[in-house]
């Protein structure tokens, strides 16, 4: 009686559970309310899409050296972005200089590859990256505004997204190392530093950056005296550093109170002294935790450059305002307007990518 | 723990040499008073467990002479160097004291072997190499060479406990604590951490041991030290607290610790 059990070879899944069909079902059409969602979605995305596709590409004009080419499409005249793209990226930079930006950021591009690298270990990425920290601003310094044989180029011909991107990068790495101190010296038990580093935090947390940028360039000069003149730039790069530095703050400190106390006493016990138990065991962890908020508060800051335009420095966003009002390029403002957009848009999702790629490479807790 | 240790005898000092010496020492949390007139001389190579009930100012008295607890009154030296405020002589001690913690406390962002050549390297001043070379030794020693490159929370809780301990050793201190060692395990790692332990011990190390375990205190202390509301209630050799415990409040403990 005893007959062997052949087991019966297993169906295959049926078509509505597996597969496009499946997916869709489980996604899309899964109730009553996303089926009426996802009809929603669909009519939107159709009376949307085709007059964007429309004016952006298919009746938009990509070629042509005036405004009078885009006279006969109805779309974008992005000839009026090629004709002023130079201005946009260098502003009032001399022509025959700007081969001294494009080797000024080539050399950053060059020097930071390998930190993004992963193979690349992270003892050689360390020293680089202070190697980069010490050295590149001098040499960015240098050949942006001139000296040693090169021509001199006053910041106030700076400009376009050149002036954005220094306005941004001196306020980043000014901001984050500015930031961890005085979240440090919030946490002092030191009165005296404590009182100053709270001070300080509330006192730039309360003021608008317009304000300070305001008072930076039309407040300071009457303060100093009237021989010494102060570049506007440097004026504008001080605020925004300071003001960042204070957010900066308030987030390291957030992940600083995230630290258990036994990590303070485990590195205390072992014989660490303040700095190396905050350089080497709470500082990196803090710094973890909180890389959402580093990375929100330097996006904010790359938009917020654009704020510079109210003292009259160019960065990208007032230069394409000045080419909008440019006589022979009147009318072409949302083309100007959606360029602008896109490059912000470009830097700030690099960012945001970059930073959740950095939190799961540095992520060790509990992955096995 | 099969082998125990050579009887002590509780009459004859282990050495002349005195490594911890507590002098009336107070502390109070605002107007808590938690420790009160803690005196504890401990010899060189000696072997002591300090029990008592929970909130009986235990581990606090073992944290204040590495420094993690400030307290109001009294004096501590540890190797003949006094304990001050001054920041550099409370490193210089600490770094001739071991600490293991109840929640271990290990670095999650560094591996094991990172763990273990930290203090070393920058505090000792010892080149990588050696570092990672002593570091070896003393992780083949807790018996996990293979976990070196592993991140603490990819190891059990036992696991990680015998890191802590080889961590400070790394540091070669001349006297271990430990904080509740094995309060924060499972059961089947209490006993690897306890072998740990004991062959330190057997090695002479001088310990302090917060610790419930009294099988441990059986075998290995030579004095056992009981505290109850911040005093020192009674201490003697394992054998004599154990079957004649002196005050009622040490029976009430004894018999509600061994026999639940």
């Amino acid at each position: 009686m005893a007959e062997a059990r052949i087991p019966h070879p297993d169906l295959p899944p049926p078509v509505s559970i597996v597969g496009p069909i499946g997916w869709l079902r489980r996604n899309l059409f899964s109730s009553p309310l996303n089926i009426l969602l996802t009809l929603l979605t669909l009519y939107l995305l159709v009376i949307a899409i085709p007059p964007l596709l429309r004016w952006t590409v298919l009746n938009a004009t990509w070629s042509g050296d005036t405004r009078d080419a885009c006279q006969a499409n109805s779309g974008a005249c992005w000839v009026f972005i090629r004709v002023h793209f130079d201005q946009f990226m260098y502003g009032f930079y001399p022509d025959a200089q700007r081969w001294r930006v494009d080797l000024t950021v080539l050399l950053l591009i060059v020097s930071a590859a390998p930190l993004f690298i992963r193979r690349v270990p992270n003892q050689i990425k360390l020293r680089l990256a202070l190697g980069i920290l010490a050295c590149y601003p001098i040499i960015a310094f240098i050949l942006l505004t001139g000296g040693f044989g090169l021509a001199v180029v006053e910041t106030s011909q700076w400009g376009g997204l050149l002036l954005t991107l220094v306005i941004a990068g001196v306020g980043m790495t000014a901001a984050l190392p500015l930031g961890v101190l005085l979240a440090l010296g919030r946490r002092s038990q030191l009165p005296a530093i404590q009182t100053l580093c709270v001070t300080f935090i509330e006192f730039w947390r309360g003021v608008p950056l317009i304000t300070v940028l305001f008072m930076s360039s039309v407040m300071l000069p009457l303060f100093l005296p009237a021989d010494m003149s102060f570049d506007k730039l440097l004026r504008a790069l001080i605020g925004v550093s300071l003001f960042q530095a204070a957010y900066m703050a308030e987030v390291v400190r957030g992940g600083l109170q995230a630290i258990p106390k036994g990590q303070f006493e485990a590195a205390a016990a072992l014989g660490l002294g303040f700095w190396k138990m905050m350089g080497l065991i709470v500082l990196p962890q803090a710094l973890k935790l909180v890389i959402p908020g580093i990375v929100n508060t330097f996006i904010a800051l790359f938009k917020d450059t654009s704020l510079v335009l109210i003292i009259g420095l160019f960065d990208l966003l007032n230069m394409v305002h000045n080419a909008t009002t440019n006589p022979a390029w009147l009318g072409f403002s949302t083309e100007g307007y959606v360029f602008a957009a896109a490059v912000y848009w470009l830097f700030c999702f690099g960012m945001s990518r970059y930073s959740q790629s950095l939190e799961k490479r540095l992520h060790t807790g509990h992955k096995r | 723990m099969n082998e125990s240790p050579a009887p002590y005898d509780t009459r004859k000092p282990l050495s002349d040499q005195t490594m911890i010496q507590m002098d009336g020492v107070h502390k109070w949390y605002g107007a808590f008073h938690v420790l009160k007139d803690i005196n504890l001389t401990v010899q060189k190579g000696e072997r002591i467990v300090v029990c008592g009930p929970s909130g009986s100012g235990k581990s606090t008295a073992i944290r204040c002479i590495n420094r993690l607890e400030e307290y109001q009154r009294g004096r501590i030296a540890v190797d003949g160097q006094e304990l001050s405020n001054d920041v550099k002589q409370i490193e210089r001690i600490r770094r001739e004291v071991g600490m293991v913690f109840q929640h271990f406390n290990l670095f999650p962002h560094l591996t094991v072997l990172e763990n273990c050549t930290l203090a070393p390297i920058w505090v000792r001043k010892l080149p990588r190499k050696d570092a990672e070379e002593v570091a070896m030794r003393y992780l083949e020693r807790v018996k996990i060479p293979e976990q070196a490159q592993k991140y603490p929370g990819q190891l059990s809780g036992g696991q990680q406990q015998r890191v802590a301990i080889a961590r400070s050793l790394c540091m070669n201190p001349k006297i271990m604590l430990f904080d509740e060692p094995t309060s924060a395990l499972d059961p089947e790692m209490i006993k690897e951490v306890l072998e740990t332990m004991v062959s330190l011990a057997e090695d002479g190390m001088t310990m302090i041991c917060v610790t419930h375990e009294m099988g441990f205190a059986k075998t290995v202390a030579h004095r056992v030290i009981f505290m109850d509301s911040g005093e020192i209630i009674e201490q003697n050799s394992p054998e004599e607290f154990f079957t004649h415990p002196k005050s009622d409040r040490t029976k009430l403990f004894l018999s509600q610790i061994l026999h639940h």
